[in-house]
């Protein structure tokens, strides 16, 4: 069973249909136990950073969250389920959960003709193999803030506005992306895929 | 690199699609959630509902058609018409779509942007402008073209992205409907008095006037009846733009 966070997050009913589609069987909780006894964690995010990592806290999600991660079970994060993995947000100036090293900050292209919030379908590079996802797909962005991680070896995906940031990280059974798979079309939902039916 | 956008938009009539993709050998060509899945299904990087129903009643079923639409189709939607409170841009937000777009309460209660958004986020909130030609400037209107505004729409649209609108869809009243292109003076206009996205709508009548309308500086490129009636398919404007060394989703 997939438990997927709910922590009032824009995108939860679009994650759970896209999940549903490719064949998962998904709860959507915010209930502890649940989390804790998941197969696998779907974390979708989409809002802004303090009320999310708030939400993470008063449903006393966060050592439940903790303890899913250091045992090993599939995580997949999405937009803030890739940013709340790390120890700070310029966002809010909040902190993270800290599974990750590294913060949170605004994306500023040098640029100034390119628009923020990055919105819209940009080309991926892969630094890590990510299971599902082609090579320099196309996937649907949304977001103002990126991850810059202190060690980059957690890389698994690039991709560039103006700057190059990291669009995605992989650290044994810890994936997130900054994009949205469940409006990326064929391509998020094999990533999507892909995540389920991983042994 | 970011992609320009290519948006397919169905309008949308008491439940049904009042101009249809013809050309699909549709089980149901009225059908809007068949139509969306069609446009996904040729790579639209975004699909979009416009509401026209007069009445309440027609708007109702909206919620419907974009719940059945999000069920199988997993690219951004943006859906506007009758929008008129943060309750009924939750439902509609709640019901599958990605972004709302507001015209005529926004000109009416210019805080519903700022509410939208407060809510829900920038990217939410799309507000459409509505703009006809006066001399040198343009006159924003509302109520589907209806109810002259008398307000200057590069005024407004900069007011829209200070209040907190994601993206302006900016649509031109002289050339709606008339297959002339975009007013690219107007795209150029709106797109350099704001930061955020702008939308280019109104006048497509072949695949020049979409890459046009980005040279001129809109992110984002709408068209209705080039791909309603079977003149081209998403895919083959894709094409057209990538030529142009336009850089578009392949």
């Amino acid at each position: 069973m997939i438990a997927i966070l709910d922590v009032c997050s824009g995108n939860l009913r679009s994650v759970e249909r896209a999940l549903a589609h490719v064949g998962a069987d998904v709860v959507v909780t915010h209930d502890p136990e649940v989390v804790a006894r998941a197969d696998k964690l779907v974390v979708p995010g989409q809002g802004a950073f303090g009320p999310f990592m708030r939400g993470i806290t008063e449903r006393r999600l966060e050592a439940p969250l903790r303890a899913a991660i250091a045992k090993g079970t599939p995580y997949l994060g999405i937009c803030l389920g890739l940013q709340v993995l790390f120890e700070h947000s310029e966002e809010g100036d909040v902190a993270g959960l800290g599974v990750l090293r590294g913060r949170v900050t605004k994306l500023a292209p040098t640029d100034k003709t390119l628009k923020i919030p990055h919105m819209g379908w940009n080309q991926v590079a892969q630094k890590l193999p990510v299971p599902g996802l082609a090579t320099d797909a196309y996937v649907y962005f949304v977001h103002s803030y990126r991850v810059e991680p202190a060690d980059p070896s957690v890389v698994a995906l690039e991709a560039t506005h103006g700057v190059t940031f990291c669009a995605g990280v992989r650290r044994d059974n810890v994936l997130a992306v900054q994009f949205h798979p469940e409006k990326s079309q064929g391509v998020g939902l094999a990533l999507l895929r892909a995540f389920v039916e991983a042994a | 690199m970011l992609a320009r956008r290519l948006i397919p938009c169905l309008d949308v009539k008491d439940g049904r699609v009042v101009k249809g993709i013809n050309f699909l050998q549709l089980r149901d060509a009225g059908d809007p959630v068949e139509q969306a899945a069609a446009y996904d299904a040729q790579g639209a990087d975004e699909v979009c509902f416009l509401d026209i129903s007069a009445a309440p009643e027609g708007r109702s079923t909206l919620v419907d058609v974009v719940r059945r639409t999000a069920d199988q189709v997993f690219a951004p939607l943006t859906v506007g018409g009758g929008v008129r409170s943060v309750a009924d841009a939750e439902k509609l937000l709640l019901a599958g779509a990605d972004k709302i777009a507001v015209n005529t309460a926004a000109i009416r209660t210019p805080q519903l942007v700022a509410d939208i958004a407060a809510r829900f986020g920038n990217q939410a909130i799309v507000v459409a402008v509505d703009a006809k030609r006066r001399g040198e400037s343009w006159e924003v209107f509302s109520r589907g073209g209806r109810t002259p505004e008398n307000i200057d729409a590069l005024d407004w649209a900069r007011r829209c992205a200070d209040l907190g609108a994601g993206e302006l869809l900016v649509t031109s009243m002289d050339r709606d409907g008339t297959g002339l292109g975009y007013d690219l003076e107007l795209i150029r206009a709106i797109a350099t008095s704001v930061t955020v996205p702008v939308i280019a709508s109104g006048g497509v009548g072949k695949l020049a006037d979409l890459a046009d309308g980005l040279v001129a500086g809109a992110d984002a490129v709408l068209a209705a009846s080039i791909f309603h009636f079977g003149q081209h398919t998403i895919d083959e404007a894709k094409a057209y733009l990538a030529g142009r060394g336009l850089a578009v989703r392949s």
